[in-house]
């Protein structure tokens, strides 16, 4: 088997320009997901039922569905309806990045505010009453204690979410973006070769999960310290 | 005038009563040991005065203002105003058996966390207290390190440290030095005793027979949510009157 370089060589640019697409997509649709995770996670914590209710119903549709038919909803489902077509959104709705990343916000925030609710439920008991026997207030437990808590030890789940969502963004190339994998998938239609143009695009997901992994690990270094056996 | 004041408190767990009216006053610089078998509803009784646990009857004051309860569908109370009831609690400061040291704070940051956010002290005020309080209990060497990395002695006296911080009318001690090792109990008891020798007002469930002996000037006894028997510790420990008290102390007293 010959592994022909300069077909890859040539198309360098389009890959790292397939690089620029997929980190957009991951930060974007992480930020967001995480915005939106952290009220739904403690929606999810939260007794009473009208709150906890429709935070459940929203984590276990959007964990129970694939993301790709997620995707699909989105992007061409919902063009189907003409008041979607004639709706002040529609400029947005017909746009493939922003379907895209409204799709990926959308799942991962349901995933992250699981492993949030998780965290904050394994908090334990004892820092919470020793908060409210120094007479905290709810809005002052949560925000200085249960979510500074639980958010660091979230971390190392969270980083695998993380990782999950970047392999995640190559649907994209589906809707027709030229991410990692939609450079792939250029390269792979007009040169006929799927081997060369895939196993490239497996390398750059490689470096970037290498990446990644480097900088959960440094900011459990930072945050989770208490976690970790004593140092002699 | 009391500087705290529970009076005929009650408390039940489904149709269980574990207190069954028990009272209590501590005037400015009284240490009261509260004593007793375990079950017999003093932890309990404890965690009641600052609403950790809902009584179900009965009534509290702090200098004198009465904490106003409401009762619930099961009876049970709660704070009518939740801004008085942390009020309150910032001014009654709790030291737990298992510490309760919130883990991701170093133990400074554990001492600054409450005045600051809960008192509005400045930063820099917090930051000089919280270093005098932890030089205080003699963990001032440790003050950058977590919970986790810490002897229980020393998460003791941290969160004894973080109590003082508050600056607090009464101290209220549930069972300090029950889940520390034999050989840490000592400079924990040894911190306490100093308090007291201060003229802390101070109300402390303990296990400890010589501490209720030789530190507090009232001893409360109780047995299955009453108390048996009350008064100055020496004189009763030495001669205890009812029946109960003489079983207990024959038990724990070798």
């Amino acid at each position: 088997m010959i592994f022909d370089y300069n077909v890859i060589w040539e198309n360098l640019p389009l890959y790292l320009g397939g690089v620029l697409v997929t980190l957009k997509l991951l930060l974007i649709a992480l930020a967001l997901g995480l915005a939106m995770a952290i009220p739904l996670g403690l929606m999810r914590v939260s007794k009473s039922q009208l709150l906890n209710f429709p935070a459940w119903l929203y984590t276990y549709v959007i964990r129970g569905t694939p993301m790709l038919v997620q995707l699909f909803l989105i992007y061409y489902g919902l063009a189907q309806f003409e008041a979607v077509r004639e709706g002040l959104l529609w400029p947005y709705l017909s746009d493939a990045t922003f379907c895209a990343i409204l799709a990926f916000a959308i799942n991962t925030s349901a995933y992250s505010a699981e492993i949030l609710a998780g965290s904050l439920r394994a908090t334990p008991h004892g820092e919470i009453e020793a908060a409210k026997a120094m007479g905290m207030s709810r809005a002052k437990l949560y925000r200085r204690i249960l979510l500074p808590s639980a958010l660091r030890r979230a971390l190392p789940q969270y980083s695998n979410e993380v990782i999950m969502m970047l392999h995640t963004t190559s649907l994209a190339s589906i809707v027709t973006l030229i991410d990692i994998t939609g450079a792939a998938r250029t390269v792979s239609s007009q040169h006929y070769l799927p081997f060369e143009a895939f196993i490239t695009a497996g390398a750059f997901y490689l470096v970037l999960t290498f990446i990644l992994v480097r900088l959960f690990k440094s900011a459990e270094r930072r945050w989770l310290v208490y976690l970790a056996p004593r140092k002699a | 005038m009391y500087k705290l004041e529970v009076q005929d408190l009650h408390k039940r767990y489904g149709s269980h009563e574990v207190l069954k009216g028990v009272s209590l006053a501590a005037k400015a610089g009284d240490v009261i040991s509260i004593i007793g078998s375990s079950g017999s509803g003093k932890s309990t009784f404890l965690r009641c005065i600052n609403l950790l646990e809902q009584p179900h009857g009965g009534k509290i004051l702090l200098n004198g203002e009465e904490l106003k309860l409401l009762a619930n569908k099961d009876g049970a109370l709660k704070a009518a105003d939740p801004k008085q009831l942390q009020r309150m609690r910032s001014r009654l400061a709790m030291v737990f058996q298992h510490f309760n040291l919130w883990s991701h704070m170093s133990a400074l940051e554990n001492v600054m966390e409450a005045p600051v956010h809960v008192l509005g002290v400045s930063k820099k005020e917090a930051l000089e207290k919280a270093e005098h309080y932890l030089n205080k209990v003699g963990v001032a060497h440790r003050k950058d390190a977590y919970p986790a990395h810490m002897s229980g002695g020393e998460q003791q006296r941290v969160a004894i440290a973080r109590a003082l911080a508050m600056e607090p009318e009464v101290m209220l001690f549930d069972e300090p030095t029950s889940a520390l090792d034999p050989e840490l109990v000592g400079e924990v008891l040894k911190v306490m005793q100093d308090l007291a020798m201060e003229g802390r007002t101070m109300v402390v469930v303990t296990h400890e027979m010589g501490f209720a002996r030789e530190v507090s000037n009232q001893l409360v006894f109780l047995h299955k949510g009453v108390v048996e028997e009350r008064g100055c510790p020496k004189e009763v420990l030495v001669n205890p009157q009812s029946e109960r008290l003489k079983q207990f102390l024959s038990g724990s007293l070798k």
